[in-house]
């Protein structure tokens, strides 16, 4: 206990003023994107606003319990915080709640609680432990499939409750393995494969084909030394053939029609007028609102409760996944640069941090908050700005939502307080 | 080199977020504006639009409720659909053909279910408006005409058109402006400006508040009233006299270039085109290609001016030196030039200027007209010179006046003799027509007026115009300062005793007003028109200008009867007439009176249409019309002298 006492605590509190600083703007702009007309009352439990506000009250809590467990207590527990997060996730099947087409939800009395949004850091954290492990090599094939089985588990679960955008969440583990000592070679074919995929849908297979082979063996005959066997290209490029019928297949036959829609709108695929048209009315309403309210924000915004289309609850979903084009009507260029601005710092800060760490558990963890976040960061604001399809997940500590609000802060304090142990380490 | 892939992503990312955040809210964002925000409502409050008076301040346009009603589908509870129906004089087809639209319109927006309702059915209906949820009445303002008369004159508002929206913010669908006369003039003045309110509507178009707390709201400003110059009286005795004729009579103040009268025949009641009827009237008026209605022909009419118009080149020949008031030149029954001969009529021979004038002699102008043209070397030189002289009356060009309509007439130049036979291939012999106010000489009814008006006042002549007052407004400067002619002063004396002399004992001797000292000039003018493709002769204009009294006139008249024949027989008359009711407000001359009510022309013009070969001029017989016709007649004029 004697040696307990003397140890020092140094929380970051670079990442602790962003934080404060992005949910007390989040704060702001749910108020303005849910309140009607005069807001009497500022703890009304009826009203978006009124509920966050509880719900930030209670994540300060909730640092505070984080910070006072011993930081090692994380890595211990990691297993069993993991397999609980499983058993929630599983228990869904049984005790879930649908809300809007997804079994995603516990309800307790008029609060709902969103298991998949907490398996984030448990996952996280099982996935630091697994790779931290002494006898873990992720260069070793075993140590790969189990690191991915980590992830592929939750991440199964959730789509199979029908929350596809969550899912997807779970591939920003990947930046991990690549840290750790993931082969190169599964990046480039990543990113390949990604590229290989929204070609083959845009421009169709013949024109995808023929440009993948002109690369493939455009590079095998410039390299002159060590030409090896014809074969290999071949493969590939049958390979690379096969990859691409499979996406157009998937597309036509394996989406459902929203989510082909939403792909077929960010591609341009739709040619008919009269189908735009529609589209307009429907899939792309959303967008084409959101898009409408942020533009309309000009440089400086129009200023906090004053936006029309806020206010007019022209954007559907806005205090949510949709939060950003509040802060763009609102708070102009200004204040969505501001937003951007802050969550670039606080991603950099922690993968600073990451790469300082003594523990590689701290180091490998702090990665996946970083990854984590800056997935949630680049699929939400990206989708409300129109640059990539629309996938509905939450901006972190901006949208309303106590189980995304407190998942995330779990997540970021759970990194501070390991952060804030380094100097007890060696 | 593991470390960066991600921090580099971040920062890729971070631009790419930023740099589009500047193309859509710096770069593509224009200037805000509320009033194209499909985020915000906007709600106009109509003003007033401003009465029109007379110049005795007699009211002649108001404003009246008018009344629709209105309906919001997803209010609508279920009704008494058949007595609803019949309330409103509507089968029940009807009411669910509109219902079903205004359901596909929008279930939450109001739309007007039937528009216009007459004053009798509303008032059955108000009772029993509040059986009927989802339903309610709007009140609207359209226009009333307390007068049937000066159709012309007053004008109309009606819906705009796409295309003054497009051209005119102020305007947005289903605004209403003035399409013709003083309406479209006094537009501005008379709409006023509309008060417009910002509300901040959300996705399903329900309001939810002001915009910006009502801090870009305005106010409706009420338009204006205007009195303008016309005196009702004297309009309508003018268009009761013009009944079953066709032609324009304009009167106007010389001492302010007012107009008193402007009568344009035929005309029609102008409260036809107000109302729930008014697209249906206005394309009967607007189709009607043989009587032409819409067609103001005291404004827009340009016929050849004839006689009247020999009382500038008098003038003109004055100012020149070419010609002296006692220069006498023979007419023997007209004037022969090479081996043509311009007739005239058997009078005293040989003539002096107050002979020419009273006498309306063609020789007599066609000589002073040749030697205005020789005075200078060119042809050329005189024609212009002329030219310009008469110009200086206001002909050949548009008055710059604050009607709806006109024309510029038309006076020629060397340029156009230039442009007919070549340069110097021409002679003043060929342009002698323009000597007796036919040739190449055109003018509208109001710029004859107008000409009568500037020799009255000895030279000069303020523009005519129609506005008297404006509501808390001047009048614009233009109509207070005079013009004055390039005819000098003293020389109008003899030509404005000439035009007395016509009265005295010329051609209008028999239409003589006793105790009023008129100055006139008949004229008679020939005019044709293409039948089967060949050029028939009609029956003469007939043409009159007048100003009385002689001295610091009060009126300058000009009449135009299309077909009439000669000057005296139907202008002459109703210029007289005119004058006398309006300097003395009664009719000593009922014999006149009697002879232009009486009789009718429309027999005349329906001669080119019936196919038919016709005589005209002197081989016309006159129509009259029948008796319980001109009973009708005189009992309309009783009720204009108020008895």
């Amino acid at each position: 206990m004697i040696r307990e006492n003397q140890k020092r605590y140094r929380f970051d509190w670079i990442i602790i003023i962003v934080y404060l600083l992005l949910v007390g703007f989040g704060y702001l702009n749910i108020m303005s994107a849910s309140h009607t007309g005069e807001i009497t009352n500022y703890f009304d439990m009826n009203q978006s606003y009124g509920k966050q506000l509880v719900f930030i009250g209670l994540s300060i809590v909730l640092i505070v319990l984080i910070l006072s467990f011993e930081a090692k207590f994380y890595e211990r527990f990691s297993s069993i915080i993991y397999i609980v997060a499983i058993l929630s996730l599983l228990g869904l099947f049984i005790f879930g709640k649908d809300i809007n087409g997804a079994r995603s939800w516990y309800g307790i009395g008029s609060m709902t609680i969103q298991p998949s949004e907490f398996a984030k850091f448990a996952t996280a954290l099982a996935v630091a432990k697994h790779i931290s492990d002494i006898q873990t090599n992720l260069k070793t094939i075993k140590d790969q499939l189990k690191a991915v089985a980590l992830i592929f588990l939750p991440a199964l679960l959730i789509l199979l409750q029908n929350d596809a955008g969550s899912t997807l969440v779970y591939g920003a583990f990947f930046f991990v393995f690549y840290r750790e000592g993931l082969q190169q070679i599964y990046v480039l074919i990543g990113f390949s494969l990604i590229f290989l995929a929204v070609l083959a849908l845009k421009f169709g297979i013949t024109i995808t084909v023929l440009s993948t082979a002109i690369i493939i063996f455009g590079l095998y005959f410039l390299k002159r030394k060590k030409r090896t066997s014809l074969l290999q290209p071949i493969a590939i490029l049958l390979i690379a053939t096969v990859f691409a019928y499979g996406v157009k297949l998937f597309y036509n036959h394996g989406l459902k029609p929203h989510q082909q829609n939403r792909i077929s709108l960010w591609l341009r695929l739709e040619k008919d007028p009269a189908k735009l048209e529609l589209m307009k009315k429907r899939e792309a309403y959303n967008l084409i609102q959101s898009e409408e309210a942020i533009s309309s924000g000009g440089f400086a915004g129009k200023g906090f409760m004053q936006g029309i289309r806020t206010t007019g609850k022209f954007v559907p979903e806005q205090d949510t996944d949709y939060i950003f084009s509040t802060v763009g009507e609102e708070w102009g260029f200004l204040g969505s640069s501001f937003v951007v601005i802050l969550f670039i710092i606080l991603i950099v800060r922690i993968l600073y941090l990451s790469e300082q760490q003594k523990s590689q558990f701290s180091r490998v963890y702090g990665y996946g908050v970083a990854s984590i976040l800056f997935v949630h960061f680049t699929i939400n604001i990206g989708m409300v700005m129109g640059l990539i399809p629309t996938v509905g997940i939450p901006l972190p500590f901006f949208s309303y939502g106590g189980s995304g609000l407190w998942s995330f802060t779990i997540l970021l304090f759970i990194f501070i307080k390991l952060d804030s142990n380094k100097i007890n380490e060696w | 080199m593991r470390k960066l892939l991600l921090l580099s992503l971040v920062i890729i990312v971070g631009i790419a977020f930023i740099s589009r955040l500047y193309y859509l809210q710096v770069y593509e964002s224009k200037t805000y504006n509320p009033l194209e925000d499909t985020a915000i409502r906007k709600e106009f409050t109509y003003p007033k639009r401003g009465y029109v008076y007379d110049r005795n301040g007699e009211l002649l346009v108001a404003n009246q409720p008018s009344y629709d009603v209105m309906v919001i589908p997803r209010e609508v509870e279920p009704l008494d659909t058949l007595e609803f129906c019949s309330l409103l004089k509507i089968t029940k087809q009807d009411f669910i053909k509109t219902y079903n639209k205004a359901k596909n319109y929008s279930p939450r927006l109001p739309y007007v279910f039937l528009s216009n309702l007459s004053k009798d059915d509303y008032a059955v209906l108000q009772e029993k408006m509040r059986k009927y949820d989802g339903f309610y009445i709007q009140k609207r303002s359209i226009r009333t005409y307390r007068k049937t008369i000066g159709a012309n004159v007053l004008g109309d508002i009606g819906e705009v058109n796409q295309t003054i929206i497009n051209n005119d913010a102020y305007y947005g669908k289903g605004d209403l402006i003035g399409k013709q006369g003083v309406e479209k003039t006094y537009e501005k003045t008379l709409r006023g400006i509309k008060g417009i309110k910002f509300i901040q509507k959300d996705r399903f178009n329900r309001e939810i508040g002001p915009f910006e707390g009502g801090a870009n709201d305005t106010i409706a400003q009420p338009g204006k009233d205007i009195t303008i110059t016309i005196d009702s009286k004297l309009q309508e005795y003018g268009e009761l006299l013009m009944t079953n004729k066709r032609g324009g009579i304009i009167a106007i103040e010389p001492s302010s270039g007012e107009i008193l009268a402007m009568v344009s025949g035929p005309t029609y009641n102008p409260n036809l085109l107000v109302g729930r009827d008014r697209s249906k009237n206005f394309s009967k008026l607007y189709n009607d290609s043989l009587s032409q209605p819409l067609f103001d022909r005291g404004l827009q009419a340009m016929y050849p001016p004839g006689s009247p118009f020999k009382t500038i080149n008098a003038l003109i020949g004055l100012q020149e030196g070419v010609v002296d008031t006692n220069d006498t030149f023979r007419c023997s029954m007209g004037f022969n030039y090479g081996n043509r001969k311009m007739g005239c009529h058997a009078h005293r021979s040989p003539a002096n200027m107050n002979l020419g004038i009273y006498e309306s002699c063609n020789a007599y102008f066609a000589n002073v007209y040749l030697k205005i043209m020789n005075k200078y070397d060119s042809s050329a030189k005189s024609m212009d010179v002329w030219s310009n002289h008469v110009r200086s009356f206001g002909l050949g060009n548009y008055l710059g006046n604050d009607l709806s309509v006109g024309q510029p007439g038309k006076i020629p130049t060397s340029n156009t003799y230039n442009r007919a036979h070549g340069q110097g291939k021409w002679y003043p012999t060929f342009t002698i027509s323009n000597a007796i106010g036919q040739g190449e000489v055109l003018a509208t009814p109001i710029q004859l007026a107008n000409m009568a008006a500037t020799i009255g006042n000895r030279g000069y002549y303020y523009t005519p115009h129609i506005i008297k007052e404006i509501e808390n407004d001047t009048i614009p400067s233009k109509y207070t300062t005079p013009n004055y002619t390039t005819i000098d002063k003293q020389h109008f004396e003899p030509v404005v005793q000439g035009m007395f002399d016509v009265y005295n004992k010329g051609t209008a001797k028999y239409v003589k007003v006793p105790g009023i000292e008129i100055c006139g000039k008949t004229g008679t003018a020939e005019n044709f028109a293409i039948i089967d493709s060949v050029k028939t002769q009609l029956t003469d204009h007939s043409i009159f200008v007048a100003f009385a009294p002689k001295d610091n006139p009060k009126i300058a008249i000009a009449v135009f009867i299309e077909n009439g024949y000669f000057g005296s027989r139907f202008a002459g008359k109703m210029a007289s007439l005119m004058i006398e009711k309006y300097l003395k407000n009664e009719i000593s001359r009922t014999d006149l009176e009697n002879f232009v009510l009486k009789h009718s022309l429309e027999h005349e013009y329906q001669k080119p249409y019936s196919g038919a070969p016709f005589k005209i001029n002197r081989e016309t017989t006159l129509e009259i019309i029948p008796e319980e016709e001109f009973e009708a007649l005189k009992y309309l004029k009783a009720k204009i002298d108020g008895k």
